[in-house]
């Protein structure tokens, strides 16, 4: 069908219509910024819905992944979106799916975050597709993001293995125009071949781990061979370019770039180039967005002849994104500044929405905790962490998705009291029920907070899995009814909770507490909706 | 041509309106855009920016260098300065003279003003009180792409006419309040264009 339009996408829209184009068959993901927006652009776009391709979002992104690879082995097109930090909850499924192999075209799409402008960590999700011995793809334009799911898929169903495709903040929320092209249909129900490597017991594991690494020199070739990797001879001074890196380095060149350039935008490190590079130059820069993973590599841990310089070296700073005035110096170029940094500018952090809920749960929970010596707060992942700033200073550890409970219970076993833990109601059905669960196995005297506002707000108001079930899911998993208190976070309510947080407090056991208010920013939207 | 852009303000003030109408502009003169923008966390009533980039050849990065900007369009004036440094010698701020102050130590304005003032291309408006005399004050991010239109390399009718298209599906009425408050940001910037000058 033809179908070619100049649009106007993000790059992870680019990735989203690409998917749509290449015959999906359905979506699974947990929003996660920069990914987000992948799914959401699925969920909206009508060609989607006339194709009935699944898109709602998932519990988590082990569960996402997993119904992906199952999606997979009945032979159609999945894919799995997540940040970076959800790959290492999904990392379980993510590792074995590239053991069992897969079916139809199954493609792990990660967004990472360098310079953290929204996250824990700048881990490079590049090492869990070496580890996992998958191919990845790194898109360096929205052009290419749209292109490559394509080809994504293919060499997914070519090989029979995950393909891991990795995008970076810029890449993610950058829009440019992208060309589409046909639209393919998508798969009809087909059984894997070879039914023994889906179930991973020792004697299968072994057979499929030795096919596993046999199948890694075809996959560098077919790196080396790829349309997004390119060499492209100059003078004595080479660039490895990878990802968004090359559009950084062509910007230092408006008129034409005369280094000879080795662009990597396919995975594994396809080494005939790299070693052509080499003898070719007299030094080589690396360029990579992210850790330097392919600078590891090509130094290796002996390397002494100073010729690779990248992030190790110190030409490029170890972290932190890159920029076009980064690499400008790493290139040797000097700055161009013509105005000095203004004196008057102060920082102005992001804050808790004027009205929302968790403020109200903040002024209470401060006003209580101040009546013991030792109170403790453990958080988690969500707008609520920013009540770790000022003026609330109310909490004192957001370290991952589910942690607030579970560090509760470790702090209030190691004898802590009292031990409270705040947690989102999409954080708490991501990963904080199991941790719940092991507290009520062992009587841990703590305090769970679910601050229930009704969505997943900091990614932009996504559904939350366990809306109007939140009792019943702490119930089930044996907390005393008696003790799952429900209030309305709202400052007329203020001494009613204030209350109740100190009655569960005082209750040697797992209370939990469901402050309960719909996000403003939902809110505002809704009304506009209705 | 090509035309390298900041817009900035706070999050929740709608930059972004500002890129999709310039951003429509450019489409439909087939030109190459980039358009970095900020989701996430900084949303939450944080600086926010958006790095936008249009040009009649190919555009390779996502983001603008230092000292290169042709303009900085801010909704808030502590926010336009805080890009000071991206600023080309010729380039231009165009910027709201309200300040958004959602923060305790945000710093006296006159300061604000007075490091505006010598800078040499400087378009500061109170977008807030054009969009009141417009009778519409949800048009005051249309009133400050007016200001900016003339330096932004395409035509201000055809970026009227981007208002036009892009707010078509809320009806006449919006399309006509929306580009009249463009017309008025624009008079009110060609004012202080000359002075300038």
């Amino acid at each position: 069908m033809n179908n070619n339009k100049k649009i106007l996408l993000l790059g992870d829209q680019a990735i989203a219509l690409g998917a749509i184009h290449s015959g999906l068959s359905g979506v699974y993901a947990y929003p996660g910024t920069p990914s987000t927006e992948v799914t959401e652009y699925i969920q909206e776009s009508p060609l989607a819905k006339e194709k009935a391709i699944h898109c709602r979002w998932c519990t988590n992104e082990k569960t996402a992944m997993e119904a992906a690879l199952g999606m997979s082995y009945i032979g159609k097109r999945a894919l799995v979106c997540m940040k970076h930090v959800g790959l290492n909850v999904a990392a379980d499924a993510f590792i074995n799916s590239a053991m069992t192999g897969s079916n139809g075209g199954l493609v792990v799409l990660v967004a990472d975050d360098p310079s953290m402008h929204s996250s824990q960590n700048e881990q490079d999700s590049r090492f869990y597709g070496k580890f996992a011995f998958t191919p990845i793809f790194e898109p360096s334009s929205q052009q290419e993001s749209y292109d490559m799911i394509r080809s994504a898929f293919d060499l997914s169903e070519q090989f029979q293995l995950p393909v891991l495709m990795r995008l970076t903040t810029r890449m993610a929320h950058s829009r440019a125009v992208v060309q589409t092209a046909d639209i393919h249909h998508g798969n009809d129900i087909r059984f894997p071949e070879d039914l023994s490597r889906w179930v991973l017991l020792p004697v299968n594991a072994r057979r499929r781990y030795n096919e596993l690494l046999a199948i890694q020199t075809p996959l560098e070739n077919a790196a080396a061979e790829s349309k997004f990797n390119a060499y492209r001879a100059g003078d004595k001074k080479g660039v490895i370019a990878c990802g968004i890196g090359y559009n950084y380095l062509m910007e230092n060149f408006p008129d034409g770039c005369g280094r000879t350039v080795l662009k990597i935008s396919q995975y594994p490190i396809p080494k005939t180039l790299v070693k052509k590079l080499l003898a070719d130059c007299d030094e080589v820069l690396i360029l990579e967005d992210g850790q330097p993973f392919v600078e590891e590599q090509v130094r290796g841990l002996l390397d002494e002849s100073g010729k690779i310089k990248g992030r190790l070296s110190g030409e490029l700073p170890r972290v932190g994104e890159l920029t076009p005035d980064n690499v400008r110096t790493a290139l040797g170029f000097p700055s161009e500044l013509h105005h000095a940094p203004s004196e008057n500018v102060v920082p102005r952090p992001p804050a808790l929405c004027q009205g929302c809920g968790h403020r109200d749960v903040y002024d209470s929970l401060n006003e209580v905790a101040k009546e013991y010596d030792n109170a403790k707060v453990f958080s988690d992942i969500g707008c609520y962490t920013l009540g770790a700033l000022p003026p609330f200073r109310a909490i004192d550890s957001c370290v991952d998705m589910g942690a607030s409970i579970t560090m509760a219970k470790g702090a209030a076993d190691g004898g802590l009291f009292p031990s409270i833990a705040v947690i989102g109601d999409s954080t708490f059905t991501h990963s904080g029920i199991t941790g719940l669960l092991d507290a009520v196995n062992s009587q841990s005297n703590i305090t769970v907070i679910i601050s229930d506002n009704l969505t997943t707000a900091m990614t932009g108001g996504q559904d939350s899995a366990g809306t109007e079930r939140l009792e019943a899911i702490c119930e089930g998993v044996g907390v005393a009814p008696e003790h799952i208190r429900v209030v309305v976070p709202l400052p007329k309510n203020k001494e009613e909770i204030k209350t109740i947080l100190r009655e569960e407090i005082e209750y040697k056991g797992v209370s939990v507490i469901i402050p309960r208010r719909e996000c403003i920013q939902t809110l505002k939207r809704n009304k506009k909706i209705r | 041509m090509k035309s390298d852009i900041i817009l900035s303000g706070v999050g929740g003030q709608g930059i972004l309106s500002i890129a999709t109408i310039i951003g429509e502009a450019a489409l439909n003169e087939g030109l190459f855009i980039k358009q970095a923008e900020v989701h996430g966390m900084s949303q939450r009533g944080g600086d926010v920016q958006s790095n936008l980039r249009i040009s009649s050849s190919a555009i390779y990065s996502d983001l603008i260098a230092k000292g290169r900007v042709d303009a900085i369009i801010s909704l808030e004036p502590m926010e336009a300065l805080r890009y000071k440094t991206y600023l080309s010698p010729t380039g231009w701020i165009v910027s709201n003279s309200t300040p958004f102050v959602n923060i305790p130590n945000y710093p006296e304005k006159e300061k604000l003003y007075a490091e505006l003032s010598a800078l040499p291309h400087v378009i500061l408006i109170d977008v807030d009180a054009i969009a009141k005399e417009v009778g519409s004050p949800r048009t005051t991010n249309m009133v400050l792409l007016g200001a900016a239109s003339p330096i932004l390399g395409i035509g201000t009718d055809k970026l009227e006419n981007a208002i036009g298209r892009v707010f078509a599906r809320k009806g006449e009425e919006t399309v006509q309040s929306n580009q009249k408050a463009f017309r008025m940001g624009l008079e009110a910037g060609q004012q202080q264009m000359k002075k300038a000058k």
